[in-house]
């Protein structure tokens, strides 16, 4: 379309795997996440860095995916929602708790959260309740008024989900 | 005397009701599995883009689509000149694509599919339109004027023909008997849903000319009719719709109507041969879809010396904006909280619907009823402490009482209220706390609403289909939709408990409009009372059913078998048992055997309102009260909010993690319209379009919720349960301002209650006093 767009091959790692691309130089990661690798985890909910439904993680910083260009993660790693559950659909503990303590609801904002939530543990393995909604300020969520995600980021960060109220 | 056996499980005691039961979603929901309209791919689907009116108020002169027609990639352009007129809207005055004028900015002036979203909207702004700009009108009252220019000519006048007005008993009486009064105005903001999930929609015709329509709508059967009508503009009227509802990201109301870009997908559909997809930017979302009604609201009330109300007396002006979705009958809904919040024997409410160049609105969370609270509840304050009364006792004195019946009618089964106020007292420390005027205050609001569904179509029916298979599994279809509130789970419980069955034994399914039986779709807080009593009672005749046979292969009396941890038991033989899948496929596979299949049309037993807007139209009546602790920086007018509480009647919580999360969800909706959400509108055009500059609660912004929940057991609900979807966000806002009034003794009537307005007050109570 346009001869200024430039395609790039770009080789990084994408939960877990190693994978290469030709990729146009203007796409977004959240584009090429979804459009080129069928990833719908990660959404757009406001393609402007505002609403942290999109976030993913890369080289372990949670990162808005809609403002990050696609060629700007070669050879870095790239950790979507997909990537967290073991291959038989094994919650990873951040995922249980959210099931569990009912962090969940529309789901559209959840993705992201986890992946904050995630990169937030990584750097924090015990954080207070102040440094969760600190850490997660970036994320919006409209249904749940945020108590309950907070809830279950705690549960997780204390070794997993003791109360245990999924199936 | 036979002998009675003690049954090894009591048969009363609920093994799913009442529990802490996740989501049915939610496994998917956390690793990103769920489809949503953003996520939905057909094969060679194109993109759909439409271009949006420049001006507020201006005639079409001319549409130039030659340019983008040829643009390599694009498939059909479309405008109102090369296509059938569709209009939409309940009243039908909105046409899809705008045809010789447009009203507001959000007007559809054309729209484009292409391969790409790219070349969609590179196509568009190759769209030439000639516009003539008309003068324009911002302000309802202003529109009102004789001479105001006029929205819709046809109509003759900006006021919508819609007679809201309801009077009960005599308020000049109910005036003469009171020895105070009290007389405000207020007004209320724009406010919109910022549903995470923007709108959008995918449209696909078969070879046959049969539409299928993929939406996040919360009225998918509402929704198939609005699509089979415009079917005939098409010329289309033999072929059939599907509407197949995929995942919500985010509902609250703004799903509830149809809209222009959804006939628009449509069409571009149909013309260019081709599955189409159209989802809002979140540019769009926020001019483009519809926010909650801004309201004027003029309100005096009046009591005796004893603290007895005797009158409220409401005149309201609502902006309309340039055409008309439920928004306009939200006032509907404020009647019942100015009828029959607290006992008022005299009551007179008048609305009007006012046309102007605004963006046009729709329903949203309360509808309406956050905006009637707020004049209501702010003013219940003020005339306690003229009268002398203490508000929490003024409100115990006024308060709605179970078996009541209200001057509009209502016929109240359970009412909580007496309890939410007692349990929000002690948790405020109320006694301690209130009447310091140190910047530190507490403040509450009551609030109703419906929880038994609401009649305002003639049928407030909701069906459900279960099928047993043969391994004693169910298939619940459902008519309700989910919008992430949980009625899956809920549908799916109520399912399990009835048939002794565990929750992961039911399928829930609710998306295809060719499957399941009508709703009219999720709104007033219906779903868990409605579609909850559908499943109950389908679950019901699955029971007989399979306990009519079990009596036969069990050799014992039917009714004393029962159902329970996926097996039939006898009360009185503890020898007769058997598995509910062995069971089923003995019924099944024999001759003349067949499987459990049932259907239930529930409609709860309501009546519309008549002439007068009177009449029983719910099941049941939710209350509920919020009860907050405020500090306010005297100097900056900064809110900190220290406590919230909210106390809820549901009538049985069937789910309380559930319920807990409608109440904390809500409440941060509430509190986001209480503290800091407008669309500011600059004649007509919206300056804060974006998550930055209109703010939502964000994690740190939202204090934690203290759920109460109080169970009344209703009789009509299932399981005794009442909706609560709504209420939760309905008393904050007055709840707020009533605390800042206790924490600095200055009355705020507009929101968001800003710092700005907070400081401004403190100022002009200073110059008073000096």
């Amino acid at each position: 379309m346009d001869e200024r767009v430039m395609a790039m091959k770009i080789s990084f790692n994408l939960n877990g795997e190693d994978v290469s691309i030709n990729i146009d130089d203007h796409i977004t990661l959240l584009e090429m996440l979804r459009d080129s690798f069928e990833l719908y985890g990660a959404k757009e909910g406001c393609g402007y860095g505002e609403c942290g439904s999109c976030t993913v993680i890369v080289d372990d910083m949670a990162i808005n995916s809609c403002l990050m260009l696609a060629v700007s993660v070669n050879g870095r790693t790239v950790v979507t929602v997909e990537g967290l559950a073991g291959p038989r659909g094994e919650l990873d503990p951040l995922q249980q708790a959210f099931v569990d303590r009912g962090a969940v609801q529309c789901g559209f904002c959840t993705p992201g959260m986890i992946m904050s939530a995630k990169a937030l543990l990584k750097e924090k393995s015990n954080p207070g309740e102040e440094e969760i909604r600190k850490g997660m300020a970036g994320n919006l969520c409209r249904c749940t008024g945020y108590s309950k995600i907070v809830e279950a980021i705690k549960c997780a960060s204390e070794g997993g989900c003791s109360c245990g109220k999924g199936f | 005397m036979a002998k009675v056996f003690e049954p090894t499980i009591k048969a009363m005691e609920f093994i799913n009701i009442g529990k802490r039961v996740p989501k049915l979603d939610a496994w998917d929901k956390v690793q990103g599995k769920t489809m949503y309209i953003h996520d939905v791919k057909l094969p060679r689907m194109l993109h759909g883009k439409i271009l949006w009116s420049k001006y507020p108020h201006a005639r079409i002169v001319s549409i130039d689509t030659s340019k983008a027609e040829q643009l390599p990639g694009v498939r059909a352009v479309i405008t109102g000149y090369n296509t059938p007129e569709i209009r939409c809207g309940f009243i039908k005055d909105n046409p899809v694509l705008k045809k010789d004028k447009v009203r507001q900015y959000r007007d559809e002036v054309a729209a484009v599919a292409a391969d790409t979203l790219e070349i969609a909207e590179k196509a568009v702004k190759l769209i030439d339109v000639a516009y003539e700009e008309l003068p324009a009108v911002f302000d309802p009252e202003e529109a009102m004027q004789e001479g105001a220019p006029l929205i819709h000519e046809d109509k003759g006048s900006n006021v919508l023909k819609l007679p809201w007005k309801m009077i009960c008993g005599d308020v000049e009486e109910g005036r003469k008997q009171a020895d105070y009064i009290v007389e405000e105005t207020f007004r209320l903001p724009f406010v919109t849903h910022c549903c995470l999930g923007t709108s959008g929609c995918v449209a696909q015709f078969d070879a046959k000319g049969n539409l299928t329509v993929y939406s996040p709508t919360q009225i998918r059967f509402l929704a198939h009719k609005d699509f089979q009508e415009a079917m005939k503009a098409l010329g289309l009227k033999d072929k059939t719709v599907k509407v197949i509802q995929t995942a919500i990201g985010g509902g609250f109301g703004s799903k509830l109507d149809t809209y222009p870009f959804e006939f628009i997908t449509i069409m571009l559909a149909y013309y260019s041969g081709r599955a189409v997809k159209l989802v809002y930017t979140r540019e769009e979302e926020f001019f483009a879809s519809p926010g909650r009604q801004p309201v004027r609201a003029k309100i005096s009330q009046g009591c005796t010396r004893e603290g007895k109300l005797t009158f409220r007396d409401i005149e309201m002006i609502l902006d309309n904006g340039a055409y008309t979705s439920w928004g306009a009958t939200t006032p509907s809904v404020m009647m019942m909280p100015i009828s029959s919040l607290y006992q008022v024997p005299n009551i007179r409410y008048v609305a009007k619907c006012v046309h102007t160049n605004n963006i046009y609105s729709t329903a949203m969370r309360g509808y309406g009823n956050p905006q009637a609270t707020f004049a209501i509840e702010s003013q219940i304050d003020t005339l306690a402490e003229k009268a002398g009364f203490d508000p929490w006792q003024f409100r115990m004195i006024n308060r709605n009482r179970p078996g009541e019946v209200t001057p509009q009618k209502f016929e109240i089964t359970s009412c909580g209220m007496k309890e939410c106020l007692e349990a929000v007292k002690e948790k405020l420390q109320w006694d301690e706390k209130r009447g310091k005027s140190n910047g530190r205050g507490v403040g509450i609001a009551s609030l109703i609403h419906v929880g038994g569904g609401a009649r305002i179509y003639k049928s407030d029916g909701c069906g459900t289909i279960l099928k047993l298979d043969d391994f004693g599994k169910a298939s619940l279809l459902s008519s309700a939709s989910d919008m992430g509130q949980g009625s899956d789970t809920i549908l799916a419980m109520i399912v399990a408990e009835e048939l002794g069955l565990n929750v992961e034994d039911v399928t829930v399914i609710m998306k295809d409009t060719d499957l399941e039986i009508w709703d009219a779709g999720a709104h007033a807080s219906r779903s868990t009372f409605v579609a909850g009593n559908s499943a109950l009672y389908a679950a019901r005749k699955a029971k007989e059913e399979i306990l009519e046979f079990a009596a036969t292969m069990l050799k014992e009396p039917k009714e004393n078998l029962y159902l329970r941890d996926r097996k039939v038991f006898s009360c009185n033989n503890p020898e007769a048992t058997m598995d509910i899948d062995k069971l089923l496929r003995a019924a099944h596979f024999r001759t003349n055997g067949r499987q459990i299949v049932v259907s239930e049309f529930y409609d709860p037993p309501t009546v519309m309102l008549d002439r007068e807007m009177k009449g029983n139209f719910s099941a049941a009546y939710t209350y509920g009260v919020h009860g907050v602790e405020v500090e306010v920086d005297q100097e900056t007018g900064q809110i900190k909010i220290l406590k919230y509480i909210i106390a809820m009647d549901v009538g049985r919580a069937l789910n309380p993690m559930a319920v807990e999360g409608q109440l904390e969800g809500g409440g941060a909706m509430g509190l986001g319209y209480s503290l800091m959400e407008e669309l500011h509108l600059e004649k007509g055009k919206l300056l804060n379009g974006n998550f930055l500059d209109y703010k939502i609660l964000t994690f740190p912004d939202m204090p934690n919720i203290d759920s109460v929940i109080v169970e009344t057991i209703d009789e009509k609900g299932p399981f005794g349960a009442k909706g609560i979807g709504e209420p939760p966000l309905v008393g904050s806002a007055p709840a707020i301002a009533n605390a800042v009034w206790d924490a600095v003794g200055v009355r705020i009537r507009s929101l968001p209650i800003t710092p700005e307005k907070i400081v401004a007050a403190l100022e002009e109570k200073q110059r008073s006093n000096s």
